[in-house]
């Protein structure tokens, strides 16, 4: 009699337990409505492969770890002490067999996921430039305290907290910081992230495949303004693009030495805003700022 | 002469704001408390003498369990406040905390979890099992070891300081990034407080690590062989020779950051050839193991765990060995893996990424290893075994998701965001402190001599387990929803609130379990007659086992013969021989540990207000302390054989007093009414003896 209510209790938990899992899926299902998971649903071509190795190598991982944990918690339930139809033998189990069996499952995986993780790794290298017909523009980004300026060489303009840019052209952002501790650059609907730091030009090639306005932010923490410093991913199309670049050189501001200087102070929760024309070299004048003792 | 007299300390760093005056008066209150408990019991001297001047490592155990247990509270709270803010902080609406304090908050949640309570249930187990599984009276150095906890304790007072004095904390994350935490970007006294505190509570680990490194390669009982070690004490060595490796780094780091804020050098500023990439690299090259240093004893004690419950010996003793050891030394090597966006180029990420994955095998082999264990076992149910089977599910999603970082592509898209903060607590809860948790409820008989209320520390189990759900997984969602960790505001249109108001409330439910541990330990000392357990509850198998509870100072009598890995196992199987006992050395408790940790306390905090005669003083302090105890020769005394003998006769006749049958009482366990029944009666009855 005992021994019945006893394997009750434990299937009534089990079932609780199953009850819990099905009930939070459900309510994350349920908020999940009409919200957009952006790194599910890339909108660029990096992303969209960054995607594809963390799913393919969470399905590969899964291959694994669903049969050992099935097998774990019916084991559990299985070779209970109180179980009178289990065989119970707590002799000896080891054997070299065994101590091969147990190494060569994960080193299996092992080979099959470093396999992929080589190959996105080299691929996605965010220096490498990204491969099409079209050409690469190049955007220059600058982190601010706490904000981002990006510069437009080729186009002789500037925006502050906008980073505008034709859909399916290749862009390659080179990356570096002013007067602000170290930052992170990430879009996540089109790839990211790489750091921004003072004394160091790094690069991040992307390219959006759809047009819209994506959500860029500062992922590294760095002081008071942190969660404020974000700014807009605006893929447009080519015309666009064009018509965005007259816009700035017609109605800009003057973005000259003096004033960047006045733009480097630390602000917060800055309006977007275009500069018609910029100090010549600024980004490279930015980055010798911080070199020229080092001497190297 | 203000200035020469107290540095920059004036009236303004006196506490003028709701947050800090609310911390230092709770605090203050809580010291009044305990002070006047004391005293009203007239229980000083005992205290001073049997406890804080102790070299026991058991009591030295203990006391590590107090001080993380009241931190873990502490942390828990701060980890409520962080959810809070960010459940309320959506569109227009800016919550209850400005972000300063906001990142003061969760940069003190970081470093008390990972410094004060995981370090601390940590070297707790370490101290009080290491001894008794090796078959030791004691420790190499038993005055490093409380030199080593007196260290910590400097650096919990340390980090709570602010309070009291300043008003600020570093607002830069746990591990203070260059060049945030540098003077240009942070120029209070918040960086300082944190520093001081863990330069502090980091020397003590380094000396504690050595210690037990010397006690574990030196002082095991005859016959037990490297290869007959417990894993416990296995796990624990690993993580030791870990911590002396990289812990000295830690200190260099913090050194040079120091130098840095107080002297004006330029190591990790931004200008002036200053490097804080190379910040990043040093202090991960100490952080990533550190992650390590606290999980392999967390192994160590499930595979223990799985052994006695299962009641066999583990599938493959020799597989979970070289697994621990495969595990530390890898470890060492892929410490890049939290910055592969810093841009070092394609070949430097796939390296670290590929040694980073490879930690996984080992990894992923233990969790085969207790899989066959538990085949055809005997599995006996108890609250271990149920903390056992929370972390393989928890610990096994964290190691998927580990590995998915581990990919330096994924990890660009991953990287700071919250799926990383829902990763590491995966980690760092499901693993080390559940862990830890079930290494207290399973070594609980030993330590006390009662077993833990089986029933409240069930409720506590699922609490636990289904608030870490309820908190991490809307974590995970955030960080693919692209959400950064530390963010003290965000736009509505994200959709983002309602999950961080499940996380809420998940904490919530975790500050619950918390509470429920605290009404179990308190239920089990009401019950102590019933609950009262012989030295081998559970039928175990390695040497901590043989002592009857409580063990004595010296914990063996007779110091015993080791055959096998199961060395217990092995002894129980044979018939008992009879004992001789003889003169035991033992070491004398001494209080140079808090003279000198009480001197670099004020050193640092001499350092932190910039009051140079102060830090000058204090350091020759901490000589003078080390010097005189260098020449005092009375540091041990002998025991003699009699009294041994006296001391075992008695405790064998307490000990034969009580039951051994664990089973017999199953079901006497109070529930929570009954608990509430009990203390409501106790109060009604004091409230009226005083009347
Ligand atoms: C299978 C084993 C593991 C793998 C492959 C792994 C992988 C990683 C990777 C790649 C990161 C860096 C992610 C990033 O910053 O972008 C990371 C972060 C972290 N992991 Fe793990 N990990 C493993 C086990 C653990 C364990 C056992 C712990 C703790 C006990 C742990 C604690 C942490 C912590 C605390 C951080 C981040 C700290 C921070 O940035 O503030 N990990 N892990
Ligand atoms: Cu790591």
């Amino acid at each position: 009699m005992a021994r019945k209510h006893k394997s009750n209790k434990s299937s009534n938990t089990i079932g609780l337990v199953f009850l819990g899992i099905l009930g939070l899926a459900l309510l994350i299902a349920l908020l999940l409505q009409g919200n957009n998971v952006a790194l599910l649903n890339p909108k660029g071509q990096i992303a969209s492969n960054q995607y594809n190795l963390l799913r393919n190598s969470t399905l590969i991982m899964l291959i694994l770890a669903i049969p050992v944990l099935s097998t774990m918690f019916y084991f559990a339930w299985r070779y209970r002490e109180d179980n009178p139809k289990a065989v119970h033998d707590t002799g000896k189990t080891h054997s070299k067999k065994l101590f091969v069996f147990l190494w060569t499952i994960p080193f299996i995986f092992l080979v099959i996921l470093g396999n992929g993780m080589l190959r996105a790794n080299y691929d996605l290298d965010p220096k490498k430039p990204i491969d099409s017909t079209k050409q690469t523009i190049t955007i220059q980004v600058v982190a601010l305290q706490w904000k981002w300026l990006f510069i437009y060489p080729e186009q002789g303009i500037a925006s502050l907290n906008l980073a505008e840019f034709p859909v399916d052209t290749p862009i390659k952002f080179e990356l570096t910081a002013d007067e602000a501790p170290m930052n992170s650059f990430w879009i996540p609907n089109l790839g990211g992230q790489i750091y921004a730091m003072t004394g160091h030009s790094t690069t991040l090639n992307l390219m959006a495949n759809s047009l819209g306005d994506f959500p860029g932010s500062a992922a590294e923490i760095n002081g008071e303004g942190f969660s404020r410093m974000n700014f807009t991913a605006r893929s447009v199309t080519d015309s666009q693009f064009s018509q965005w670049v007259n816009e700035a050189k017609a109605n800009g501001q003057v973005l000259n030495w003096d004033a960047y200087e006045e733009l480097i102070k630390p602000s917060e929760n800055n309006e977007t805003s275009l500069y018609s024309s910029v100090e010549a070299n600024l980004y490279a004048k930015v980055l010798i700022k911080y070199m020229n003792v080092e001497g190297h | 002469m203000k200035e020469l007299l107290l540095g920059k300390l004036d009236k303004n760093a006196l506490p003028h704001e709701w947050f800090t005056i609310g911390g230092s008066v709770t605090f203050i209150l809580m010291f009044l408390a305990v002070v006047a408990f004391i005293t009203y019991k007239k229980r000083w001297r005992w205290l001073w003498d049997e406890w804080l001047t102790s070299v026991d490592p058991k009591k030295i155990g203990i006391m590590y369990f107090i001080v993380g247990g009241f931190m873990l509270l502490r942390g828990a709270l701060d980890a409520v406040m962080i959810w809070l803010q960010q459940s309320l902080s959506a569109g227009s609406s800016h919550g209850y905390l400005s972000a300063d304090h906001f990142q003061q908050i969760f940069t003190a949640h970081g470093n008390i979890m990972v410094f004060f309570v995981a370090m601390a249930f940590i070297f707790g187990l370490i101290n009080y099992i290491v001894p008794l599984q090796i078959g030791a009276r004691d420790l190499a150095s038993p005055f490093l070891n409380t030199l080593g906890f007196w260290l910590f304790v400097a650096g919990v007072v340390m980090v709570n300081m602010f309070f009291f004095l300043g008003g600020e904390y570093a607002a830069t994350g746990w591990l203070a990034v260059a060049p945030l935490s540098g003077t240009q970007f942070s120029p209070g006294v918040g960086v300082d407080y944190w520093l001081w505190s863990l330069q502090i509570s980091g020397i003590g680990t380094t000396l504690g690590a050595i210690n037990f490194i010397v006690t574990i390669l030196k002082m095991r009982a005859p016959g037990m062989s490297l290869k007959k070690m417990p894993l416990f004490t296995w796990g624990s060595l690993c993580s030791m020779v870990m911590a002396v490796t990289v812990f000295p780094l830690l200190t260099a780091t913090l050194f040079l950051l120091f130098l840095d804020r107080h002297f004006g050098s330029h190591f990790f500023t931004t200008d002036l050839g200053g490097n804080a990439m190379m910040y990043t690299n040093l202090v991960w090259m100490w952080g990533h193991p550190e992650v390590y240093i606290l999980m392999l004893p967390a192994f160590g004690v499930y595979s223990e765990i799985v052994s006695t419950f299962t009641r066999k010996k583990i599938a493959s003793y020799a597989s979970n060995v070289i697994g621990m050891i495969g595990v530390s030394a890898f470890a060492l090597l892929v410490w890049l893996h939290h910055f592969f966006t810093m841009g070092s180029g394609a070949d430097i990420n796939a390296f670290f990424g590929l040694m980073t994955m490879v930690i996984a095998v080992p990894t992923t082999m233990l969790f085969i290893n207790w899989l066959v264990t538990m085949y055809r076992s005997k599995i006996l149910f108890k609250t271990p075994m149920l903390w056992f089977l929370g972390f393989v599910g928890t610990f096994s999603f964290g190691g998927m998701t580990g590995v998915i970082l581990a990919m330096p592509p994924a990890d660009f898209q991953l990287h700071n965001s919250l799926f990383l903060v829902a990763h590491f607590h995966t980690m760092t809860i499901g693993g080390v402190l559940f862990g830890a948790l079930a290494g207290i409820s399973y070594w609980f008989p030993k330590m006390t001599g009662l077993r833990l209320n089986e029933r409240i520390g069930r409720y506590a189990y699922w609490c636990w387990v289904s608030g870490f759900a309820l908190a991490f997984v809307p974590l995970y969602i955030l960080g693919l929803m692209g959400a950064t960790r530390r963010l003290d505001h965000y736009e509505s249109s994200t959709g983002w609130q309602p999950f961080f108001i499940v996380a809420l409330l998940g904490g919530i439910l975790i500050m619950v379990a918390i509470v429920l541990q605290v009404v179990q330990v308190i239920a089990t000392i009401i019950q102590r007659k019933q609950l009262a357990v012989s030295g081998d509850p559970w039928n175990g198998r390695t040497l901590e086992w043989s002592t009857a509870p409580v063990p004595p100072a010296y914990n063996f009598a007779v110091i015993p013969e080791v055959t096998g890995s199961d060395a217990y196992w092995d002894i129980k199987q044979q018939a008992s021989k009879k004992v001789v006992y003889e003169d035991i050395l033992m070491p004398r408790n001494t209080a140079s540990g808090i003279y000198i940790s009480a001197f670099a306390f004020l050193t640092g905090f001499a350092f932190v207000w910039h009051i140079n005669w102060l830090a000058i003083v204090s350091i020759i302090g901490i000589i003078a302390v080390i010097v005189s105890r260098n020449f005092d020769e009375n540091t041990e005394y002998v025991l003699s054989a009699k009294e041994v003998e006296k001391i075992e006769t008695e405790r064998n006749k307490e000990f034969a007093s009580k039951q051994h049958d664990i089973k017999k009482y199953e079901d006497a366990d109070m529930g929570l009414i009954e608990f509430i029944r009990v203390v409501l009666n106790w109060a009604l009855k004091t409230v009226r003896l005083k009347k």
